[in-house]
């Protein structure tokens, strides 16, 4: 456990602070996480996809949670996350976190605010929809498109 | 891709856990019967931690790895503390749930079992019966007292038909073939008669040659230690008669 921790607490670290952009809140969501999967060896299943991104999946749920003051919603074993290509090792996710990095960059604002509304704020597409004045159709048109951009930005070679 | 058109944005919201309401009950109802759509969820999760991987900051602090590491040594990895049912309890339970999971995987694993002998014994069987027939072949020709019998036409035609029995009288066993018989009239049957030294011809089957007129008779039943003076074929009703109908079609003496 010590290795997986030296290996992704960054990860996860990051991850919980971004959404709750309190150290100490991150902090306990880190240790939660480790924990659940001290507790919970089985609920990664390594033949469904790697690690990392599983943990920041994970990661970003609890501390969601944390955020909106509510109970647990998903279950860490019924959380699976594929990732293509490969992100086992740290150059290939620095690589494809890059290109990621820049598509969104690229990518209108008000589509990136609408993803990062949803991910990292915890916000329902109704709740964005009456945030934005937009229509509840245009922020689910805008979060599905730009989920479909990151894709295509690890997908290309 | 893969997916239903009509959830695909559904999914995405529901994926980063922005869909609420109705829309959010049906899309996991939906989710529950459709492997294509959970599929696309997996990697729409996927693309949503690539969302969350771009996160980055200070590492945590030393003190967060040193309070993880005190918590895990803290806690073991089963937790039978949090049972409230005494611990017998729950072991007689839980090798009562062990004891019905091997019994139903043994029972399951002797029907199979008892499936494959069933299939193995008839398989057996078949072989035992082509193995015995095989085996009275053999001993009929190569019996000591196995004589042949050349059957020929009474009335001789151009392409004359023939047959030839070898028979064993110790082992009561007789082989019969023949060839360019003549076609059979409707409902008619040839059948084969073993002529005894004394007494009535004695039924020795009854064949129908095929397109090319050849027929064989192997080991139709017979009486036990019958010497045979001749072989002599009959036209007969195809059910077979006791006694042969005249005129005798072929005849052939031992020798």
């Amino acid at each position: 456990m010590a290795q997986l921790y030296d290996r992704y607490s960054s990860v996860v670290y990051a991850v919980a602070l971004r959404v709750l952009a309190d150290a100490a809140a991150a902090e306990d969501v880190l240790q939660d996480v480790f924990m659940q999967l001290w507790r919970n060896p089985g609920a990664f299943d390594a033949s469904r996809g790697n690690l990392a991104p599983w943990l920041a999946v994970i990661t970003r749920n609890r501390a969601v949670d944390v955020l909106r003051k509510r109970r647990p919603q998903t279950e860490i074993t019924e959380t699976l996350v594929s990732v293509e290509p490969d992100l086992a090792s740290e150059a290939d996710r620095g690589r494809n976190v890059e290109k990621v990095r820049a598509v969104l960059k690229e990518m209108p604002a008000p589509q990136r605010s609408a993803l990062e509304m949803a991910y990292f704020e915890g916000y329902s597409h109704s709740e964005i929809a009456e945030k934005t004045k937009e229509p509840l159709g245009t922020i689910k048109t805008r979060i599905r498109t730009g989920l479909m951009l990151l894709r295509k930005a690890v997908e290309a070679t | 891709m893969n997916v239903h058109e009509q959830y695909g944005e559904d999914l995405a919201l529901y994926a980063l856990g922005a869909l609420e309401g109705s829309d959010r009950d049906s899309l996991e109802k939906h989710l529950e019967e459709c492997a294509s759509c959970r599929r696309e969820l997996e990697q729409l999760r996927g693309d949503a931690a690539l969302l969350a991987l771009t996160t980055s900051g200070p590492r945590p602090r030393a003190r967060a790895k040193s309070r993880l590491m005190d918590a895990i040594a803290k806690e073991p990895r089963v937790q039978p503390a949090k049972v409230r049912a005494p611990l017998l309890v729950v072991l007689g339970w839980l090798a009562a749930a062990v004891m019905i999971l091997v019994a139903v995987t043994l029972w399951r694993q002797n029907e199979r079992l008892n499936s494959t002998v069933a299939s193995l014994s008839e398989t057996l069987e078949k072989e035992k019966a082509s193995s015995e027939q095989a085996r009275r072949v053999a001993e009929i020709l190569h019996a000591p007292d196995a004589a042949s019998y050349v059957i020929m036409p009474v009335s001789v035609k151009s392409m004359p038909p023939s047959g030839k029995a070898i028979y064993s009288r110790e082992r009561s066993g007789l082989i019969f073939v023949a060839s360019n018989l003549s076609p059979l009239p409707a409902n008619k049957a040839y059948e084969l008669w073993l002529v005894p030294m004394q007494g009535a011809p004695i039924p020795a089957g009854m064949f129908k040659p095929d397109a090319r007129g050849s027929a064989m008779v192997v080991n139709p039943p017979l009486p036990s230690g019958v010497e045979a003076k001749a072989f002599a074929i009959t036209i007969e009703p195809e059910k077979g008669s006791t006694t042969p109908t005249l005129p005798i079609v072929m005849m052939g003496t031992g020798g």
